[in-house]
């Protein structure tokens, strides 16, 4: 990877209240569907986290930053005023919070460097966040130096969750993150918790020994070969902070898709998840970065709208309801129906 | 997976320490800074050493905090399969070589509210880097240094230096020993145990703890089994429909690899589980040599870890 990609222009919209988040056309076409076939179930989709031949794509850079960035990042820093719980990092995990600020920004600058600048003089160290107006000298290692916690720092100028496990007893502990994006769970919740314990309510994918395999592969991550693997879920809005503590305010938006609204109003919630070794800390980075793509957006792309109405159609009830589609499943799919067209659909997941 | 990508090295320099060790400094051929890393963690050094190529396992000594330079120390075993005779025989000043990245199979537990490493001859190694780490940290922290004479005490003038009295030092040829269960016994709660060394220390060391009633959690060791050398046999990998032969001082893992198949590993040591193969018929004796089967896996002989056991019999199957 490594290019040097020039950012688009940042959308000036919102995730909440009047949710006036949209897609550009380019935004559609680059975002990561989740679906190489026309039917869904789990597996370890586990692969390297390394460009794919598309040219524009999610894939590109190793942390994507898109046209949403700036608003994501405005939605985050108001969620965080209002519940400073969803950032935590246990005491033991500091040393792992400077190895994610070293390994974003690294990344970010030679990714973009038009718009993130990273100078380094020994533990001397200054970096530019030009989109968010950020300026900032400090001294690796030294917390005192920064306005946050390194972890909270970085992961405020960085899209997507960031949660960071670390590795004990042949297991995985989820002893810190930034959580304000996520598919209805709790950082605060699961805090201190291990693989297993965190992946209790899954239903059906322990039958079929995933767990095991999945953590067997996670641990085998080492820094030399980054993995990433694809989730799903759907939203009724395009709301980021559809979590727990705030489920009063979005529980209730399950119920209003309509015929009429839900080409509009329903999203494909896509979570492009990564995984990284942490040098110094030895713990394992978990980035979670959420994309959206309306039923409308997905209807643009012929063999997204066939798969996905298929998708929908066929997939195991206990999964749509772990997932919370029921209120909605059946609207999407009458919907979805009429960009069906009952033809094939080539292999993999890219557009034709 | 290719969970194995290396790093284009050269030899910056190579130190005689004593009679028995020689210390190996690498830098990056390209002149970038190496990756920075956790103590306790090691490289994979690949050797082509004349029509074999060896990749051996060491654990890494320097600061992790140093990215310009990384050092192993080697000892000389005379009766091994040949990996340390190479490095000290042929590796000189100046020579291009190939290690992995570094990974950590010996992990510091950074809740621990006290470090008491227990090191045993060159198991020093790992504790250099840890013991740098943790004075960084400011952590609480005692280590015990049990060696043979003052003369093949690896380090011990940097380590009086950085450690003053929390370094312990037990001299075997002056019979001072190390007093396992009066070390234990008199630890705090929410110690952390780490011992690095040969068979019996670290045997003696856990059946200590553990008949002292320590948390499992709280125990860690580095067993990296030695690959003995052994007679020559031929394995078949079904999966690939070869049928490759094991030399006398050669690992089935090399000689998987020799044979162009690609083979997931990480550790070489038979502690880390990666190269853990399926046996699909045998006949014979399966000579297993790890630390990471069970014993009534190794009993049951549906599974081996090809970087250390061997094979003794007529025919031997693997899913490879």
């Amino acid at each position: 990877m490594g290019s040097t990609a020039s950012l688009p222009k940042f959308r000036d919209e919102t995730y909440r209240d009047d949710f006036s988040f949209r897609n550009s056309e380019q935004s559609v076409l680059r975002a990561p569907f989740p679906f190489d076939k026309d039917s869904y179930m789990y597996a370890v989709n586990m692969e390297l986290h390394q460009r794919t031949g598309q040219l524009n794509s999610a894939f590109n850079e190793p942390f994507d930053v898109d046209e949403h960035y700036l608003a994501e990042m405005r939605d985050r820093a108001l969620v965080l005023d209002e519940d400073p719980l969803r950032y935590q990092s246990l005491p033991h995990m500091e040393m792992a919070g400077w190895d994610t600020l070293e390994l974003l920004m690294t990344h970010k600058s030679q990714s973009y460097p038009e718009s993130f600048s990273l100078t380094r003089n020994g533990d001397d160290w200054h970096w530019i966040n030009r989109p968010m107006g950020i300026d900032q000298h400090f001294r690796f290692g030294d917390a005192t130096t920064l306005p946050y916690s390194p972890l909270e720092y970085i992961t405020r100028q960085a899209q997507g969750d960031y949660v960071v496990l670390d590795e004990r007893q042949g297991n995985l502990w989820m002893d810190a993150g930034m959580v304000t994006t996520q598919a209805d769970w709790s950082l605060d919740f699961d805090i201190g918790m291990n693989f297993y314990e965190w992946h209790a309510p899954v239903p059906l994918a322990h039958e079929k020994g995933i767990f095991d395999r999945a953590l067997k592969y996670l641990l085998a991550v080492q820094q030399s070969n980054p993995a990433r693997r694809l989730n799903w879920t759907m939203t009724v809005n395009p709301r980021l902070d559809t979590s727990p503590e705030n489920f009063h305010k979005w529980g209730p938006e399950n119920t209003h898709v309509t015929p009429e609204n839900v080409a509009d109003k329903l999203f494909l919630r896509i979570e492009l998840q990564s995984f990284w070794r942490l040098p110094r800390s030895n713990a394992l980075l978990f980035p979670i970065r959420c994309y959206f793509l309306s039923m409308r957006d997905i209807s643009t792309v012929p063999k997204w709208g066939a798969r996905m109405h298929r998708v929908l159609k066929t997939l195991p009830p206990e999964l749509a309801s772990y997932k919370g589609l029921d209120n909605f499943r059946q609207t999407a799919v009458d919907w979805l129906s009429q960009h069906d067209d009952g033809q094939p659909t080539t292999p993999g997941a890219q557009p034709d | 997976m290719s969970i194995n990508a290396g790093i284009d090295v050269i030899v910056s320099d190579v130190v005689e320490v004593n009679s028995l060790i020689k210390r190996f400094h690498f830098k990056r051929a390209d002149g970038q800074q190496l990756p920075a890393f956790s103590g306790g963690a090691h490289v994979v050094i690949e050797m082509e050493d004349g029509e074999q190529r060896r990749r051996t396992p060491y654990s890494l000594m320097s600061s992790p905090f140093d990215t310009t330079d990384y050092q192993v120390s080697i000892r000389r075993d005379d009766e091994g399969r040949g990996g340390s005779l190479y490095m000290h025989r042929e590796v000189t000043t100046g020579m291009a070589m190939k290690i992995s990245y570094p990974a950590n199979l010996f992990p510091l537990d950074l809740r621990a509210r006290r470090h008491l490493l227990i090191a045993g001859g060159i198991g020093i190694t790992p504790f250099l880097a840890q013991t740098d780490q943790l004075n960084r940290l400011s952590a609480d922290l005692e280590l015990h240094y049990g060696v043979r004479s003052p003369e093949l005490g690896a380090y011990l003038p940097e380590l009086n230096a950085s450690l003053g009295h929390r370094l312990h030092t037990y001299y075997s040829d002056e019979k001072q020993f190390i007093d396992y269960d009066e070390l234990l016994t008199r630890q705090p709660v929410g110690t952390h145990l780490y011992v690095c060394g040969p068979s019996p220390m670290i045997d003696a060391t856990l059946n200590s703890a553990r008949s002292l009633g320590w948390p499992e959690a709280h125990i860690h060791f580095e067993h990296f089994a030695k690959s003995p050398p052994g007679e020559p046999f031929v394995i078949e990998l079904a999966n690939s429909g070869l049928s490759v032969e094991v030399g006398r001082e050669q690992s089935m893992l090399e000689a998987i690899e020799a044979a162009g198949v690609d083979a997931p590993y990480l550790c070489r040591g038979g502690a880390c589980g990666q190269c853990e193969t399926k046996v699909l018929e045998y006949d014979g004796e399966l000579l297993h040599e790890d630390h990471w089967l069970e014993d009534d896996e190794k009993a049951r002989g549906q599974k081996i870890m090809p970087c250390v056991s061997r094979f003794r019999g007529k025919r031997l199957v693997l899913e490879r």
